[in-house]
């Protein structure tokens, strides 16, 4: 099905995240939490229309995309479509919840067909049912120290290096797997 | 937590990303599976005995080139489907061609030969063990590649595990093409194909458990 937006080349959307997204990939923090508020305005409002019967799941699914979407950084190509991208994400979230809650009936409604996920921006949160916050204090310590000191306390990988006698290099492996221990963590409670 | 929270988690000490990685990843996988099924071939099978006179004949080459553009194919598919909102499409020919090919090669040959001829040149003397050494062959690979693409995002599990099985079939096929003794299209095309087929369809099985992300 052919949209105007479709016609007239990318979004205004699609060029502001894509060129935020990309100045993010490159290491600037600022930008690319730019780019994230902007996108969960945007996925917020691309799940509830398709959600329309689990509206008090969307905030959860929302928060496990995001999280899927940070950890899959390094598999975005920059000559394809940030939309494209984010879609293939997104719609795969959404299938596993589906097949987790066996709403079969949400799987005929063809997703392709709704691939403008940039459209209309949605910022009106609503009440995670699930306190991501919990499920990180259920992990591992390697798996958690890092996040904490690193993300939530704002150390510097230097100074949480020496604080846990872990090298920097493990460090920064640590908040990175501790964030895929943290997805996976979130796929086995829904 | 609230969402925001989780962005600014998220936001916070992001490093630059590493573009050459998942590059990496693959020519590592490709390294360790070939050379896995290089080893086991030469550990368990050994080399043909007659490798330095087979290396001088051009279907030798044919049939390794056969295994080696399968696995080119397959690899390439692999780096599509591993990357969300990448459409593979018509680069699945990539992998369908020498399939194509060698069938067509088979059926010619097949055809300028006796009726009564055919089937030993199908079955040639090695039918009953080729595919099983091949699906055996392929277990470096297999892992190697599933570890490679387990790091990326495939929004398609079941047939990126399927082109994993059959990268590793393809290249086990390369190592054992150096055992092998079959240089008959009717026999490789056929039983070749099979062996690569084997991993493919485990592949398939465990891609939907193993690559979830």
């Amino acid at each position: 099905m052919m949209t105007p937006m479709d016609t007239s080349g990318p979004s205004a959307a699609e060029i502001e995240l894509r060129g935020r997204f990309v100045a993010g990939l490159r290491g600037d923090a600022s930008e690319y939490r730019r780019f994230l508020d902007g996108l969960t305005g945007f996925l917020r409002a691309y799940l509830r229309r398709r959600l329309p019967r689990a509206q008090d799941d969307v905030e959860d699914i929302l928060q496990e995309t995001l999280l899927a979407v940070h950890n899959a950084r390094h598999t975005y190509r920059e000559d394809q479509p940030l939309t494209a991208w984010v879609h293939a994400i997104a719609r795969y979230k959404l299938m596993d919840f589906f097949r987790a809650h066996a709403r079969r009936e949400a799987l005929h409604d063809p997703l392709e067909e709704d691939a403008n996920i940039f459209v209309a921006p949605d910022t009106e949160p609503a009440n995670a049912r699930r306190d991501v916050g919990r499920l990180l204090e259920t992990l591992p310590d390697r798996h958690r120290l890092p996040i904490e000191m690193v993300k939530l306390q704002g150390l510097s990988v230097a100074e949480a290096a020496q604080r846990s006698g872990m090298s920097e290099s493990a460090v920064k492996v640590g908040v990175h797997r501790g964030l895929k221990a943290l997805a996976a963590s979130l796929r086995g409670s829904t | 937590m609230k969402t925001d929270d989780l962005i600014s988690l998220l936001a916070s000490e992001a490093p630059a990303i590493d573009r050459r990685q998942p590059t990496r990843r693959y020519a590592l996988a490709v390294v360790a599976g070939l050379g896995g099924a290089l080893l086991l071939m030469a550990v368990l099978l050994g080399l043909r005995p007659d490798i330095a006179e087979a290396i001088r004949l051009p279907m030798f080459w044919w049939r390794m080139g056969y295994a080696a553009s399968i696995a080119a194919g397959a690899l390439w598919a692999l780096s599509r489907l591993a990357r969300p909102g990448l459409r593979v499409g018509p680069r699945w020919s990539a992998i369908a061609l020498p399939i194509f090919l060698a069938w067509l090669a088979a059926a010619t040959i097949l055809a300028g030969t006796l009726a009564d001829e055919r089937i030993p040149l199908v079955l040639g003397h090695t039918w009953k063990v080729c595919a099983i050494l091949i699906a055996t062959l392929s277990t470096p690979a297999f892992v190697a590649m599933l570890y490679a693409v387990r790091g990326m995002a495939p929004t398609r599990p079941r047939t990126t595990g399927a082109t994993i099985g059959l990268f590793a079939g393809a290249t086990a096929t390369v190592a054992y093409c150096l055992h092998c003794p079959e240089m008959a299209p009717p026999f490789w095309s056929v039983w070749y194909l099979t062996g690569m087929l084997i991993p493919a369809l485990v592949g398939a099985v465990i891609g939907p458990r193993v690559l979830r992300w």
